[in-house]
């Protein structure tokens, strides 16, 4: 892209391009943007249908739903409240608190399974027998082990993610071709360096795969841990909270602003993690 | 099967081809005068080696008494059809297999036998794999780099600059920073060589390096291996099918038979070096590849009917 537009610049004299002209370049942008903003408009259209053409029309399931400029009018009332910052900061502070813990003990844990028999003649069993139950499963539980429900709720995250870092992370590091092992050590590595240069860096494509797949698992948990435990009661309830209140409270808008929320919040993860990956990977940027 | 291998050796020409082949291959320039006239090594001797595998106790004879002896400094290329155990023969060299009966020496010493069924990896004894094994995450010149930072005979910095110098020799200069994924195949396979001659091996072990590339790739191959080789005058057992890379490359050609792998026939190569791509068009190759032709495809026959008796 950069070559093309030098080389057909060659001869004028270099300009810096306006922000139009990039967003006029980008094509993905492009197209994500004008996706947006076809959904948004189905969606005010479906929703208002009944008010164009009469209650007869309202269309069945979208009808029923308040469109996305009554969201944005709920929206814009929520957001000087400091309650729904306070739901924004309860969930991610769980999200990560989860998160973080599956991610350092499930990556040396995946790690010792594949490359150790023993461990995992042992713990890949009990390993298996956990790992179906759904995290929610879990709740009623861990509500009753664990002494708040702050931490029952990071506890349940916690499993959420796990769970699947582990899968990814024992899988990754079970194929990595014998030939890159074999190469190594012909070449006089030590374990360590094996594990360190080979191993590790082998995985990392399925760490980040477990990561990313973890980190949705873990939202999809929080919220639903945050509705079952109530956790209003202690501190912030978080953004599943947030959505249940609404709920409680019959405003249909606010639900949505919610599950909006979520999804912003769920999309900035990733994107973090997508960032991270590109930048621990750099052989994988060709592709 | 011993009377064969007796018969070989027991070949009034054998001796008279092996100091022949001790006496060339003529030098090309100076650096290679260097190189060889300090000691010979990286001379290979398999004895009446044997490997049966045994999975789920269904035996398999892979290898069966097979000998040979590779001159230190001699291109050797073992030819045999595809699932004969030339590779299993590598793998034992290497150090990835044992062995069931027999032994392999390396310059006088004992790699692997009765004793000791399966060798070390040692750094003596490189490998370059048939599809390729650069790490894709490390850029080339890292992969260089990679065995003498390992072995800690290089500091970091120096095994980089080194790995960067070997790689510019081999022509490979503009790419030392891409990683694998970004380069070709023939430049990702030369750059695999090169990681292997930095460890300063006696012995290179190729397993047909060259199989997926197209005739034209091969070529270059075949130049930049040659080239490297009057360079280095490094031990070379190379396995592949191709024919004429087998004459063209080797100062000698064991044809193996179809499983159990055994010595068929050895053809010496007596074309002198260097060799250029005109010879595969001189009258001596043809001939040549008749001998050979001959000998392989009564195996390619016989591997045929046995996967058929197989199928049925």
């Amino acid at each position: 892209m950069a070559d093309v537009a030098q080389s057909s610049h060659a001869h004028a004299v270099p300009r810096k391009r306006t922000r139009f002209e990039k967003f006029r370049q980008n094509e993905s942008l492009r197209r994500g943007v004008t996706a947006i903003v076809v959904f948004l408009l189905l969606w005010e259209l479906g929703s208002r249908f009944d008010e164009i053409f009469g209650k007869a029309w309202t269309l069945p399931g979208i009808g029923l739903i308040p469109p996305p400029t009554d969201v944005a009018v709920a929206w814009l009332g929520v957001l000087p409240k400091p309650g729904y910052w306070w739901s924004w900061v309860a969930s991610f502070r769980r999200v990560m608190t989860g998160f973080i813990a599956a991610m350092v003990l499930g990556i040396p844990f995946g790690l010792m399974l594949a490359v150790n028999k023993y461990f995992r003649d042992i713990f890949f069993p009990p390993f298996e027998i956990l790992r179906p139950i759904p995290p929610l499963a879990w709740v009623p539980a861990s509500l009753i082990f664990w002494p708040t429900n702050e931490m029952s709720i990071a506890f349940v995250t916690f499993l959420g993610a796990f769970f699947t870092i582990v899968i990814n992370v024992l899988g990754g590091a079970r194929t990595i071709d014998v030939r890159y092992l074999r190469a190594a050590q012909s070449m006089g590595a030590s374990q360590w360096d094996l594990f360190s240069k080979i191993i590790l860096p082998g995985t990392l494509p399925s760490i980040f795969t477990g990561a990313a797949v973890g980190m949705g698992i873990t939202w999809e948990v929080v919220l639903a841990a945050e509705m079952i435990s109530g956790g209003g009661t202690q501190g912030g309830g978080g953004l599943g909270f947030f959505i249940w209140n609404s709920y409680m409270g019959g405003s249909l808008e606010q639900i949505v602003v919610g599950m909006i929320s979520i999804g912003i919040a769920g999309y900035l993860c990733s994107s973090a993690i997508r960032w991270l990956g590109h930048y621990f990977m750099p052989w994988r940027r060709l592709f | 099967m011993h009377c064969k291998v007796a018969e070989f050796t027991a070949h009034a020409g054998y001796q008279q081809v092996k100091t022949l082949m001790n006496m060339t291959p003529p030098l090309r320039d100076e650096r290679a005068t260097m190189n060889t006239s300090t000691t010979q090594r990286g001379a290979l001797s398999i004895r009446n080696v044997t490997k049966i595998y045994d999975p789920e106790g269904v035996n398999v004879m892979a290898v069966d008494n097979c000998s040979m002896e590779i001159a230190a400094g001699e291109v050797c290329m073992i030819v045999g059809p595809s699932g004969c155990g030339k590779t299993t023969l590598l793998n034992a060299i290497a150090g990835f297999h044992s062995i069931t009966h027999g032994e392999i020496f390396l310059d006088d010493a004992l790699l692997c036998g009765p004793s000791k069924p399966k060798a070390e990896q040692a750094a003596e004894r490189m490998v370059v794999f048939q599809h390729g094994a650069l790490f894709p995450w490390k850029t080339l010149a890292e992969n260089v780099a990679y065995g003498p930072t390992v072995q800690k005979t290089l500091r970091k910095k120096q095994a980089l600059e080194k790995a960067r110098d070997m790689l510019s020799e081999s022509g490979l200069g503009n790419v030392v920073d891409k990683y694998p994924g970004e380069v070709s195949s023939g430049m990702a396979r030369r750059a695999e060589i090169v990681r292997a001659l930095i460890n300063d091996p006696k012995v290179l072990l190729l397993d047909e390096p060259y199989r997926a590339m197209d005739a034209l790739t091969k070529s270059i191959m075949h130049e930049s291996l040659l080239e490297t080789y009057d360079r280095t005058k490094v031990t070379i057992f190379f396995i592949t099918h191709d024919l004429e890379e087998a004459i063209f490359l080797g100062d000698k050609v064991h044809v193996v038979t179809t499983r159990p792998c055994q010595l068929k026939k050895t053809v010496s190569v007596d074309i002198p070096r260097p060799r250029s791509y005109e010879t595969q068009s001189s009258e001596q190759f043809r001939l040549l590849m008749d001998e050979v032709n001959e000998a392989v495809h009564e195996e390619a026959i016989k591997a045929f009917q046995a996967g058929e008796r197989e199928m049925a």
